[in-house]
């Protein structure tokens, strides 16, 4: 028990000597593991808005749609007028309100294909025909304004978000003018459109509005006639896919040209997918910090740690064991980690309903209710594993070093690799040192590799997510028509290319740090060996450039390997459209922007360490 | 002195600190050395004789006074410039030795070399040439943990010679070294001076600043006295001191 006080104690002692360092730690651990929650937090994040919203508005159970052949617009305003009823496509889904296990149901109601302009915008949506009596079955519930009333419509919240519409705008619908009167939510209908007509070649992400009946009608044309809509109550909601399956033994193809069953689940799913990529995105991302942050708090404890060689001889002096010794070393990064995981999943639960809530579509929160005890102990568990393995090895170094060298505070002897040093005989000057300086320490130097390697393996998976998201399969915004926006596929990506862009910054940020307390740790390791070198002729200048060169060693092959970890991430995280790649310049880049940064923040400590007098730094112990 | 010193200084002062603190540590000095003399100087630690070996050697920049070497004022010397006298006409010799760890002792000397530009291969027969004069060149390819201090020592002299600088400074060559090791040293330097090398030792040794041309003693950051010494008195009365001590 007295042993473990005094281990506390000294540990607790030692984080209030050095509190920017501490601080400094647990900002790394926290970007990891912040990341990290807001992965976990997001899984499933939108079920409960989903019940809410459905539970507010009378959602369908089951959503029968019969949509005409191609029904949707291809370009340009559609041409022709009157009242193309389609009454093979009525006479097809009415029945389905008497079918068995239906309890209730509202519709058929008509739906209209028009082009939608407002604010120079130009995207296809479905107008779906209501009366001004609320109906049993989905009655969508408003948020702003007034239901829907001749000439006045209501739309879609996550379509109006992705518009930027509001309440007395004038939009036009297939060029006739009209006045947004109300913006609502419905839960029969996914966030965004997005892949709600999915398997239609032209147009799968279409956005919703309401109109009178009266002004569907007048919506449709020859070319496009109208389709019908029935929101169906089951009697056992929970079976709702089995009674879908009944009207669709085929299998799922297209939901145009014909009879189509929807389960309320499947609508719930596709609400879900609107944030998995995001989801994807933050896991893949915050795996990679933690790489990052492992590897910046292995450099900064082996740091402190050589700082912290005359306590390690005190303690030892003093009876200290070295398990003791080890203990004390350990249990102040174990502190700092639990208090960073705690961090990080605060930060993250706070965060979560930014991502999620503004244009899902749905009532209600998105990130607080999952706040749950396994991703509490995932994330703390996970910023305890990267204090482990951080900090583990130089803690026993430390603890197996002798008293009377620990006392001395004599530094680790370098290494020496006999064929590097005859090799950088024959190279210019800079290169020689950085040659040298890079050898000393070949694991710093692999640390430095690999903390490029993962920074950009990560901006590469995201060059060739971005370029992935940019050209969709159909085209290049979600439709083969370039003449239609596909507002809510743009909405979509622009939503996960912010969630990359979050992520890029991190990677960025962790990498940058990384490079700093490398540099600075070579700095503070080889201020010896610079001193003298710089005594025996070597210039300020070539001191700097052979440190920067030092650094920028090790992020070639970084940077190189980088491309190649970026392509199989991607390809590993990527289960969605097929990868595209991205323009070789961009790739290009990428490793030079790299290299230009890394020899930039070098440059900076090394110049500072060339600022001390060589006489100052030549008094202390030599060989 | 005349216009030929190798080294002139005229009052030249190096503080530390500032107001209240501040401290002087070499305090209006003038001094002359002649190209090929040997001068000691000596004092008590902290006398300020180090610092003034650091400006002599462009290693520190002086607060005030002037300081030419080799004709040039080196206060108005960049950075490159200095490094650049350094690496060509100064070589040290430092009472902690300062090599570096993970170098061999051939290593270690032929990197001034390296710095200069001069060939690898070049660079490498000067070090063996060096060391075997310096008679450590059996150890040519042992580290410096695996060298006894004298042996540290004259392998820190090779490297401070392997330029053929024209001035070698040399900050308590001995301090760390035992009887028979300094007079190893010492026998080193005699050779040195007798082909013509300029020396400036520092030293608190006085058998060791016996051996010079000239003996400078160095009090708070001054010079107090300075001696001429002759002939067989100044090196061999010396060395058969030291010879007495190793032989115990």
């Amino acid at each position: 028990m007295s042993r473990l006080l005094v281990i506390l104690r000294l540990a607790g002692r030692d984080v209030r000597h050095r509190p920017g360092e501490a601080v400094m730690l647990v900002v790394i651990m926290m970007a990891a593991t912040a990341a990290l929650a807001l992965g976990l937090l997001l899984q499933g994040t939108t079920a409960h808005p989903y019940q809410t919203t459905r539970e507010a508005t009378s959602g369908p159970d089951a959503l029968a749609t019969d949509f005409p052949s191609g029904g949707v617009p291809s370009g340009g305003f559609p041409s022709g007028g009157g009242t193309p009823a389609s009454p093979a496509a009525l006479k097809q889904i009415a029945p389905l309100a008497r079918a068995q296990g239906v309890a209730g149901h509202s519709g058929p109601l008509p739906v209209a294909f028009p082009v939608l302009t407002f604010d120079g915008r130009t995207d296809a949506v479905l107008a779906e025909g209501r009366s001004s009596a609320p109906a049993a079955v989905d009655q969508p519930e408003l948020t702003q304004g007034r239901w829907v009333r001749a000439d006045a419509v209501v739309i879609e919240r996550s379509f109006a978000d992705a518009l930027g519409v509001h309440a007395g705008d004038r939009i036009t619908l297939n060029g006739r003018p009209f006045t947004v009167a109300g913006v609502a939510v419905t839960a029969a209908f996914p966030v965004n459109g997005v892949g709600f007509l999915e398997g239609s070649s032209q147009w799968p992400n279409p956005g919703l509005i309401w109109t009178t009946t009266a002004d569907a009608e007048t919506l449709a044309t020859r070319q496009y006639p109208l389709g019908y809509v029935l929101n169906l109550k089951l009697t056992n909601p929970a079976d709702a896919e089995n009674f879908a399956d009944r009207f669709d033994p085929g299998g799922y193809t297209d939901n145009t040209g014909g009879l189509y069953v929807i389960p309320w689940q499947m609508i719930s799913h596709q609400d879900g997918l609107v944030i998995a990529h995001e989801q994807k995105i933050l896991l893949v991302g915050s795996w990679l910090l933690a790489l990052l942050a492992v590897g910046s708090l292995a450099i900064l404890v082996g740091g402190r740690m050589a700082e912290q060689n005359r306590r390690v001889g005190l303690l030892k002096a003093v009876g200290g064991t070295p398990a003791l010794v080890a203990g004390v070393l350990l249990a102040e990064y174990l502190a700092l980690a639990v208090i960073a995981g705690a961090a990080g999943v605060v930060v993250g639960w706070l965060t979560a309903p930014l991502l999620t809530n503004p244009s899902t579509g749905l009532l209600g929160s998105a990130g607080a209710p999952h706040l749950t005890l396994p991703v509490i102990a995932l994330v703390v568990g996970i910023a305890l594993a990267v204090a482990t393995l951080a900090s583990y090895i130089p803690a026993v170094r430390a603890a197996r070093t002798s008293t009377v060298d620990a006392l001395a505070d004599a530094a680790r002897p370098p290494r020496r690799h006999a064929r590097l040093i005859a090799c950088s005989a024959r190279l210019p000057v800079p290169l020689l040192l950085a040659l040298r300086l890079a050898s000393r320490r070949p694991r710093r130097v692999l640390l430095s590799g690999l903390s490029i390697a993962v920074t950009v393996s990560g901006i590469v998976a995201v060059l060739f997510a971005h370029a992935t998201l940019t050209v969709s399969p159909s085209g290049p915004a979600g439709t083969a028509d370039p003449g239609l926006s596909d507002v809510g596929f743009i909405s979509q990506t622009a939503r996960e290319n912010r969630v990359l862009l979050l992520i890029t910054v991190m990677l960025i940020a962790l990498a940058a740090v990384n490079v700093i307390f490398t540099t600075w740790a070579t700095v503070q390791d080889s201020r010896h060996a610079a001193a003298v070198t710089r005594a025996l002729g070597a210039s300020a200048g070539q001191f700097i450039t052979g440190l920067s060169a030092a650094q920028i060693l090790p992020a070639i092959g970084g940077a190189l390997a980088g491309i190649a970890g970026g392509y199989a991430l991607f390809t590993a995280a990527n289960q969605g459209p097929s990868a595209s790649q991205p323009p070789a310049w961009w790739l290009v880049t990428a490793v030079l922007g790299t290299l230009v940064a890394v020899a930039g923040l070098t440059a900076v400590p090394a110049r500072l360490a060339t600022r001390r007098p060589v006489a100052e730094a030549l008094q202390g112990d030599g060989t | 002195m005349t216009d030929s010193s190798l080294v002139r200084a005229r009052a030249l002062r190096k503080d530390y600190g500032t107001g209240e603190g501040l401290v002087r540590a070499v305090d209006g000095i003038d001094l002359d050395v002649a190209p090929g003399e040997r001068v000691a100087v000596m004092g008590p630690s902290g006398c300020g004789k180090s610092t003034l070996l650091h400006l002599l050697g462009g290693l520190d920049r002086s607060s005030g006074g002037e300081l030419w070497f080799h004709g040039r004022r080196i206060g108005q010397l960049g950075e490159r410039a200095l490094a650049e006298m350094r690496r060509k006409e100064v070589g040290f010799v430092f009472q902690a030795f300062h090599l570096m760890e993970e170098l061999t002792a051939q290593e270690n000397v032929e990197l001034p070399a390296l710095l200069t530009g001069v060939p690898p291969r070049a660079a490498r027969r000067r070090a063996r040439d060096l060391l075997d004069r310096v008679g450590v060149g059996d150890r040519i390819g042992h580290l410096p943990s695996a060298l006894s201090g004298g042996q540290r020592q004259r392998v820190a002299i090779a490297r401070a010679l392997v330029n053929e600088p024209v001035l070698v400074l040399a900050d308590e060559p001995t301090g760390n070294l035992d009887s028979a090791a300094t007079l190893d040293v010492l026998r080193i330097f005699e050779e040195l001076h007798a082909a013509g090398q300029t020396l400036v030792i520092v030293t608190h040794d006085e058998r060791i600043g016996a051996t010079a041309d000239r003996l400078i003693f160095m009090h708070d950051g001054a010079f107090t006295d300075e001696t001429l010494l002759s002939g067989d008195s100044r090196s061999l009365g010396a060395l058969i001191g030291l010879e007495e001590q190793a032989s115990e």
